[in-house]
């Protein structure tokens, strides 16, 4: 049975050594869109950390309940070629219903958070946790992916948040015009990254 | 994206400027999820380039055959599951016959779905357009695509690995700099490469302002 060192594990792992957009490149394109106010990465990285952890918990007991080889509601039956198609589905679906929800019961949320709901279905690092659940043949179990969902999410939120204080300092800055935006965006990531990089041998 | 809602431009234009000034890497700041992740050889990221070459020219064809019977309130999802169905065959072709380059792209085939030039496309051109230019636009814009990451890819794998393709180029004293296989390594020759295009051709956009 697992033992709490490793769910903290995976926790720090997923969170630093592995963040999901340092290290695995997931969700450039809302983090470079979004992270113009602390504000708006705020509430981003909390509708992506919500979205994640509900849908990878969610997929995991469709991939283990049905869509796998041997699952246990149709073990005869391998459905994992269907995965991609689902997930996406499950997704966008949670999407939805999240905003409807939101809507009609938390108004004030939802005009704060809203407005990222839709292009959260598009966005890679939720699409990408999934993925990684099952890539490597279901390594961790139900709880283990609960905590490595959270930790991902987590992680996200973190390096949103970090970018949108780096980038609010750089209003300031004198940077040369064809690094402004985009270029200038992309190499601040580079150094969070190798910052980043710094808690790989903590964690392994 | 904007010229294109402001002008229709023939088959030709289409291309040109996918490629250069409306390049959906570069320009439009799209699809960098994935951009970065697997060009750190040459090899896994031609196959990359050409699957999504693959699923965004025939993603865009379909929705465009399809146009007229898309009920607008959820296009979205349609659209979605038309990639997914692409991206699945890809998928599925890769692991049938090229098993080691499958688990090489690991879960980054998949994630082509949640590519927002895939979707963008869609959404922007195909679902108001007739299918030939909907499919010639998907094709260039992936390979606008393509062409970008092969270029950091082999920036990448050269001096990052001193190899081409697997074969070594450089005589047995050159030191790779390992740095630029690393995660860190990606961004930063990304944000170079931006830079220098930049310089080069000012007028190419310049502020993205695309969400998404």
């Amino acid at each position: 049975m697992a033992s709490t060192t490793s769910y903290t594990l995976i926790l720090l792992g997923s969170i630093l050594a592995n963040n999901i957009l340092l290290a695995k490149f997931l969700g450039m394109c809302s983090f470079i869109a979004i992270s113009r106010s602390m504000r708006t990465a705020f509430g981003m990285g909390a509708a992506v950390t919500f979205v994640t952890f509900c849908t990878t918990l969610l997929n995991y007991a469709i991939y283990t309940g049905v869509l796998r080889h041997g699952s246990r509601f149709l073990p005869a039956v391998d459905l994992s070629y269907l995965s991609f198609l689902i997930f996406i589905l499950v997704i966008a679906g949670f999407v939805q219903l999240v905003e409807m929800v939101l809507e009609r019961f938390m108004p004030s949320l939802y005009f704060s958070l809203g407005i990222y709901l839709p292009l959260i279905t598009v966005n890679c690092a939720i699409l990408g946790v999934n993925l990684f659940m099952i890539d490597q043949g279901l390594i961790y179990d139900f709880a283990q992916t609960a905590v490595y969902a959270l930790g991902s999410g987590l992680g996200f939120w973190l390096a949103i948040c970090l970018m949108a204080g780096i980038r609010h300092r750089l209003r300031e800055a004198d940077i040369p015009l064809p690094l402004q935006g985009l270029g200038m965006a992309v190499i601040i990531t580079g150094l969070m990254a190798m910052a980043f990089m710094g808690f790989t041998g903590m964690v392994n | 994206m904007a010229a294109l809602q402001n002008s229709k431009p023939g088959p030709m234009g289409i291309i040109r400027d996918a490629l250069g000034k409306d390049n959906p890497v570069l320009v439009q700041v799209l699809g960098i999820c994935s951009a970065l992740a697997i060009t750190g050889l040459v090899s896994t990221t031609l196959v990359m380039g050409l699957a999504l070459m693959i699923v965004t020219s025939l993603s865009c064809l379909m929705v465009s055959v399809l146009r007229s019977t898309i009920p607008y309130r959820v296009r979205l999802m349609v659209q979605m599951m038309v990639i997914s169905v692409f991206v699945i065959l890809v998928h599925l072709y890769l692991r049938a016959y090229h098993l080691e380059m499958s688990k090489a792209l690991g879960p980054y085939v998949g994630l082509i779905i949640t590519n927002c030039i895939v979707l963008g496309r869609c959404e922007a051109f195909a679902i108001r357009s007739k299918p030939l230019p909907a499919f010639l636009d998907g094709l260039a814009n992936g390979a606008g695509y393509a062409l970008v990451l092969l270029f950091i890819a082999v920036i990448r794998e050269l001096l990052g690995g001193g190899t081409l393709l697997g074969h070594s180029v450089f005589p047995a004293s050159f030191q790779p700099a390992m740095f630029l296989k690393t995660a860190p390594g990606a961004f930063l020759t990304l944000g170079v490469v931006v830079w220098v295009v930049k310089s080069i051709w000012p007028q190419t956009g310049a502020a993205p302002n695309h969400e998404g």
